[in-house]
């Protein structure tokens, strides 16, 4: 901890204020490798922007020199792990009241290791207000840059970047916010900033866009003639004055000017007729509490009506609002959807952003790190090290906000690869990769957030053995528990912290935190074991397949696709049995799977296509190493290899549990090809390809691949796609509609969804779709 | 300046019918005349009032329009029309958009008869130079009071000639009387038409009317001497009302051609009604006559008269129908014509209190038909329209009439209480576009709260001598000047009572400020809705209405501002003389119409 107050400024008497006691492994990461800041000070809060190297251990396989051919040494494992040091880089976005903004450069000064930067790019109202400050604090060039520029820049970003940025606001739905599933084409839209005024920028593309128009009666009124009202001296206080009020004791209603007739009249009564209209007539005393609440109806909806008379103007419909009077405030929020669904009669929405308040920053930044090309990249966001939606709300408790609210945190990963949509999809912008939605159905999240809870302990074990030569392995581990742990306790307090949350996103903040402390692959051992001994199975699995009859050999392929399936660490049934009983054997996986007719059989249909014509290409999603891949998805190639049908095999980019990673997947294939010429011929001649998915997710979302995948299957035609696995298949993609023929198999693993889905423990999906001509 | 408070002493509408008498209308009220600005007195401001628009705010300015109303009654500032939140009511009319180039006509055309004017109690007013044609072919209307039939070239023009084949040339279908009986004002070209001042006799009521032929003049005489205007006429008294939110407008047109017998025959309550309004303009505490108004020798369904225009405040209702209890309205058996809100509200009031029947009528119809009536008629031989030259250029802004012969298609903008947007295409062809709650009611119930005030007047006395930018905080305060990336001038609003975000500055600031930053506010606020909703429909028109404008010449100088600014010259603010009273009107028109269908 390092105490970083202000006293050594000797600026002001209000030291005490402004000291603050700052956890540097917590709100400054990475300040020693930061390379390019860039700083937006608004009216009350700042956000500082940098950008990081991010070392971390990653585990690499490396295939052995086979060529002395002695291939027969029995236990030698198939490959050797290496970890190795990996340098990635990481945007850091934080968020502070201005009070702090002296500690906080001062914190900034000392941890600045080495850093060759000389300018700070800065935006917002204070920027010139601070710029002596800056520049003499941190020694560098301050570079102002227009406000409305940056904030458009940062809200394309986090729309192209962050999945669930944009929600749509819900009074009275539990939760309140319902998430947009990223829409491909982001432009056009309307940008309603509503700062102390409010500007309303009709963004086209990238580079152009245009204020349309704008309205001086904003934040800055509400606050200002709030003050002057209530005698209030805070913005945040008069949202809580404006939450406990009454706006009908000020406002004169319909009801007001028409009596009891409005409702003959087919008017509602509870229309504002004029806004402050009864403290125009009516002699008597009002509350502090209605006059705020007055005063934010009044505001909110005059925002709302210009936005929808703008929006109407250009023909939009989508209209993002952010700036400080939204920033977060249910309140606001709440009277902006209602007034925007009033005066739009419901054909406009009102979505607002998870990351508003870091437009101006990630703006700016984004403007610095132009020779960078941070466009060109694919980024994530990294839940370990972003605080969620609203912890910095005043409607939360006091102890939260204690914890949270002084610092607010964005990361985002930079991914090694740009992604994009699978050309496949049929329609892009409605598909949505998740199957449940946890935010939405309680009891199935009250499920999974204890189920996560229960496996933590055996993913904190798994951690430690993964790196037994390491001495602070089991420190990092429990470090790791803490972190999962309390993000799981803030997942049940608000699910919709980090967008819409899903078994998905659940998982994918695990794998986030085990690499946050150096797990980059806890199961690469396991792995690498299981790889070694399916391996040693695959000709004798690929003999018995080849004795049998041709309709025979088709459901043993599946067969064996759905019981390599079983091998999944993932599953906290399956991983119990493994660790119990490691030779829990191939077939006897297959006695464990159902007897048809399966939970979803669409087998029938399947083998009838497979009577026809053979497929141009087929697009295969491997889930597991091991069994999985070895014994289940290249038996099952290699029979449509030899059908004729291209395949092109995709794995993850990075690891995520016990699943298959592209580079070990190179490793097997290239081992498999020693033991089988059809495989050998086919890699040869590329009939067979393998490629990355671009992600490190045990799930697959389909509007986020890698795109040189995207690339091949447009170039190879693929015709049918093939998703295995309960985490590409059934918690995400069990709805997803494609535009080809595709295959989606797994066996359910968790008692409590196979009875959810009408079955039980080890039922089985099989389903086959062609879609509708 | 004259403060008229009802003889009697301090007593409210129901009492004084002999309450002092005035010497003459003239007195109370002035017009300012060119280079008269700062003292002009008038409640209503002179054509040659040059204000500067408040995007250049110079206090001190602009108080022709502000500076104390000649009658400053206590009544709280207008009101009118619920703007509802916004709700929205359709076309109602639905019409083929062709109609709405069914009233357009060839302009200046020779049969525009021009007549001397009626100077009679208004301050003459300088017309020249005159205003520049606002619209290629659109005739300065200021001196006309007689004007070309749209389809009907070959038509009679002369004496009270207005209309032929049922419309006047704006399309305004005169109150539904028979065709002779338009309703016309007078003086018109012919001696007939002369304001006839009559003996007054004693208990003589309306007489029924006979079939009508000859010269509507002709008629009249004959109809008062054949005691037969009855069937098609409705008794006297004649009222339209408007009850507001804040503010109830009436108007009450007073028969002066009323024969010694017909005197004679008049009952004693409705005489004793016909003298008290019409001999006092203050009513009690409350009630206000806006003399300025009247409209002077005005053919009503086919009697000739004045219009007189009165407003008190909504919260005097139960007074006003206590007293047509305790005056016995109801022997008269009149119908009370009344739209508004309060219409609905007090309605049972009415019957239960008074026994008084309302006939409701709804307001926006009203408004509209009011509107073009009152157009129609013109304001005493001058223009009712006009709108403000150079409104960008503080210097050379002025007050121009503006010829509303060919009104289609305008938005209206009615600021009462809240506010309502209509886009009108025809006289029963509109569309209620929006509205907005922020209107006059927050701007006076805001100064209230902010500076103690009490009155409208007040309210605007304040405002004229405040500077908003005390209060504002202006795109410069946040860039240092323009903000060029967006085009924005350095003095434009940023963010309204911006400033007041901090505590030093709200401990500097004035009442006088916040009275103009509020007013500022609002007028601004409504002007950048009004002109959105023109562009969506497709309208470069827009027409102010309400008695928000009343006195508040600083608004109206905004708003011509705001519309030739952000449209860069496309949009064209207007206004009209009797900006509050339409609605009060619509439905005085409204009880002609009734009688006509009986």
């Amino acid at each position: 901890m390092a105490e970083c107050g202000a006293s050594g400024s000797g600026s002001s008497g209000d030291s005490l204020d402004k000291s603050i006691t700052l956890p540097p492994d917590e709100i400054f990461r990475n300040l020693e490798n930061a390379k390019r800041f860039a700083i937006d000070i608004g009216g009350s809060l700042t956000k500082l922007a940098y950008y990081s190297t991010v070392q971390h251990k990653v585990a690499k396989v490396r295939s052995f020199d086979h060529s002395g051919k002695d291939t027969e040494r029995e236990h030698e494992p198939p490959y050797e792990i290496s970890v190795q040091e990996e340098i990635t880089a990481r945007l850091h976005f934080i968020k502070f009241e201005n009070t702090y903004i002296e500690a906080c450069l001062d914190f900034i000064k000392d941890h600045l290791v080495n850093t060759e930067t000389k300018v700070i790019q800065a935006t917002g109202g204070g920027a010139y207000k601070f710029k002596d400050l800056i520049e003499e604090k941190l020694r560098l060039k301050v570079d102002k840059e227009d406000v409305m520029t940056c904030l458009i820049k940062g809200c394309n970003f986090v729309l192209k970047n962050i999945p669930h940025e944009a929600f749509v606001y819900q009074k009275d739905s539990d939760p309140e916010f319902r998430f947009q599933t990223n829409h491909p084409h982001i432009f056009p839209y309307l940008l309603v900033n509503i700062g102390s005024g409010v500007s309303i920028v009709k963004v086209e593309t990238e580079d152009r866009f245009e204020w349309v128009g704008g309205s001086s009666i904003g934040g800055g009124t509400f606050w200002g003639l709030g003050a002057l009202l209530t005698k209030t001296k805070k913005f945040d206080e008069l949202l809580h004055l404006a939450s406990r009020g009454q706006h009908s004791n000020v406002d004169m209603l319909v009801r007001d000017v028409y009596g009891g007739a409005h409702q003959t009249l087919g008017l509602s009564g509870n229309l504002i007729a004029s806004s402050f209209g009864k403290s125009a007539t009516a002699d008597q005393e009002f509350s502090k509490e209605d006059m705020a609440k007055s005063l934010l109806h009044m505001i909110s909806n005059d925002i709302g009506q210009l936005a929808c008379l703008h929006a109407r103007l250009h023909s939009l419909d989508r209209v993002y609002f952010g700036g400080f009077f939204i920033r977060g405030h249910p309140v606001t929020m709440r009277t902006i959807t209602y007034s925007i669904n009033f005066f739009s009669k419901g054909e406009v929405q009102a979505l607002f952003l998870r990351h508003e308040g870091y437009l101006g920053a990630i703006g700016a930044f984004l403007k610095g790190a132009e020779q960078d090309n941070p466009n060109q990249y694919s980024w994530g966001e990294n839940y370990a090290g972003s605080s969620g939606l609203m912890s910095a709300s005043p409607e939360l408790g006091p102890a939260q906000r204690a914890r949270s609210g002084t610092f607010d945190l964005l990361e985002m990963d930079r991914l090694e690869r740009p992604l994009v949509n699978l050309p496949l999809l049929l329609d892009p912008p409605s598909y949505v990769p998740d199957t449940v939605d946890l935010t939405d159905d309680a009891l199935a999240r009250k499920y999974w957030l204890t189920c996560f809870e229960e496996a933590l302990d055996g993913v904190v074990k798994r951690a430690v053995a993964s790196q037994p030569d390491s001495v602070d392995a089991a420190e990092r581990a429990e470090k790791f528990r803490q972190k999962y742990w309390n993000k799981l306790q803030t997942l049940r307090q608000q699910p919709f912290a980090y967008g819409t949350l899903t078994v998905r996103s659940l998982l994918d903040t695990r794998e986030h935190c085990l690499n946050e402390f150096n797990f980059p692959d806890p199961y690469s051992k396991v792995k690498q074991r299981e790889n070694g001994v399916a391996l040693r199975c695959f000709p004798g699995v690929v003999r018995s397949l080849d004795a049998l009859g041709w309709e025979e050999r088709q459901l043993a392929l599946v067969k064996g696709l759905l019981a390599g399936n079983v091998f999944d660490w993932g599953a906290k049934a399956v991983s119990d049995v493994l660790e119990s009983d490691p030779y829990f054997g191939f077939e006897e996986a297959k006695r464990k799977l159902q007897e048809r007719p399966w939970l979803v059989d669409s087998y029938s249909e399947w083998l009838q296509r497979l009577k026809g014509p053979p497929h141009k290409c087929a697009l295969i999603f491997a889930d597991n190493s091991g069994i999985d891949i070895i014994l289940g998805v290249f038996p099952f190639v290699r029979e449509l290899l030899l059908r004729g049908t291209e395949v092109i095999l995709a794995c993850n980019s990075g690891p995520a549990l016990n699943d298959v990673t592209h580079s070990e997947s190179l490793i097997v294939a290239e081992r498999i090809a020693g033991m089988d010429p059809v495989v050998h011929s086919a890699l040869r001649e590329e009939r067979l390809l393998l490629v990355q998915t671009g992600s490190s997710s045990p799930c697959l979302d389909l509007s986020r691949l890698d795109k040189g995948l995207a690339a091949l299957v447009r170039e190879r035609g693929a015709d049918l796609v093939v998703i295995e696995g309960m985490g590409r298949a059934v918690h995400t993609n069990y709805h997803a509609a494609l535009r080809c023929e595709s295959l989606k198999l797994a066996v359910i693993k968790n008692a409590w969804l196979a009875e959810r889905l009408g079955g039980r423990l080890f039922s089985v999906i099989f389903k086959y779709e062609v879609p509708a001509e | 300046m004259l403060k008229l408070v009802g003889g009697g002493g301090g007593q409210d509408w129901a009492c004084s019918v002999a309450g002092t008498s005035l010497g003459g209308e003239e007195a109370a009220f002035e017009v300012a005349r060119p280079g008269d600005r700062g003292k002009a007195g008038g409640g209503s401001p002179g054509w040659g009032c040059a204000g500067i628009p408040d995007s250049a705010p110079r206090a001190g300015v602009l108080q022709a329009g502000a500076v104390g109303p000649a009658r400053g009654g206590q009544g709280a500032e207008e009101v009118g029309e619920s703007a509802g939140g916004g709700e929205e009511r359709r076309v109602r009319h639905p019409q083929a958009p062709a109609l709405r180039l069914l009233n357009r006509k060839p302009q200046g055309g020779s049969g525009e008869i021009k007549t001397p004017e009626n100077d009679l109690q208004r301050g003459r007013l300088s017309r020249e130079p005159r205003a520049a044609p606002p619209a290629p072919g659109m005739g300065d209307r200021s001196g006309q009071q007689e004007r070309s039939v749209p389809h009907s070239p070959g038509a009679p023009v002369g004496t009270s000639a207005a209309a032929v084949n049922g419309l006047l040339h704006n399309g305004f279908h005169p109150p539904p009387v028979q065709p002779p009986h338009v309703c016309s004002r007078g003086p018109v070209g012919g001696s007939d038409a002369a304001p006839q001042r009559l003996p007054l006799l004693p208990e003589l009521q309306p007489q029924p009317l006979l079939p009508q032929h000859g010269s509507p003049a002709k008629k009249c005489r004959l109809r008062r001497r054949m005691d037969s205007g009855r069937k098609n006429r409705p008794p006297f008294p004649w009222f339209g009302m408007d009850i507001g939110g804040t503010l109830v407008k009436l108007v009450y047109f007073e028969p002066k051609d009323i024969t010694a017998e017909e005197e004679q025959e008049e009952v004693e309550n409705l005489k004793s009604i016909r003298k008290y309004l019409t001999s006092n303009t203050a009513y009690g505490k409350t009630g206000i006559r806006d003399v300025h108004l009247e409209l002077k020798n005005l053919t009503m369904c086919g009697r000739k008269g004045n219009l007189h225009f009165i407003r008190f405040p909504s919260c005097a209702m139960h007074r006003f129908i206590q007293m047509g209890s305790e005056k016995n309205f109801s022997s008269l058996h009149t119908t009370l014509c009344a739209t508004g809100g309060g219409a609905f509200k007090f309605e049972e009031d009415f019957r239960m209190i008074a026994d008084l029947q309302l006939h409701k009528l709804d307001e926006l119809d009203c408004l509209i038909q009011g509107l073009l009536y009152v157009d129609s008629v013109g304001f005493n031989g001058k223009p009712e329209c006009y709108y403000f030259e150079n409104p960008t250029n503080p210097e050379l802004c002025q007050k121009k009439p503006y010829c509303l012969d060919n009104p289609y298609p305008m938005l209206l903008v009615n600021m009462g209480s809240g506010v309502s947007i209509l886009a009108v295409y025809s006289k029963d062809n509109y569309k209620r576009v929006t509205g907005t709650s922020l209107g006059g009611g927050t701007f006076l119930g805001l100064c209230c709260l902010l500076t103690g005030c009490e009155t409208f007047e007040e309210a605007l006395e304040m405002a004229a001598k405040g500077d908003s930018t005390n209060v504002d905080k202006l795109v410069k305060d946040i860039y240092g000047g323009d903000y060029e990336r967006f085009g924005l001038q350095g003095s434009a609003v940023a963010s309204s009572f911006g400033n007041m975000m901090s505590k030093e500055k709200r401990d500097s600031i004035s009442k006088e400020d916040l009275a103009r930053a509020t007013l500022v506010t609002i007028t601004n606020n409504i002007g950048s809705i009004a002109r959105m909703c023109a562009l969506n429909e497709n309208i470069d028109r827009v027409v102010f209405v309400g008695n928000f404008l009343r006195i508040n010449m600083v608004s109206m100088k905004l708003l011509a501002y705001a519309m030739d600014f952000w449209s860069k010259g496309q949009l064209k603010a207007l206004f009209l003389e009797h900006e509050g009273y339409f609605g009060a009107v619509g439905a005085l028109l409204e009880l002609f119409k009734m009688t006509d269908d009986k």
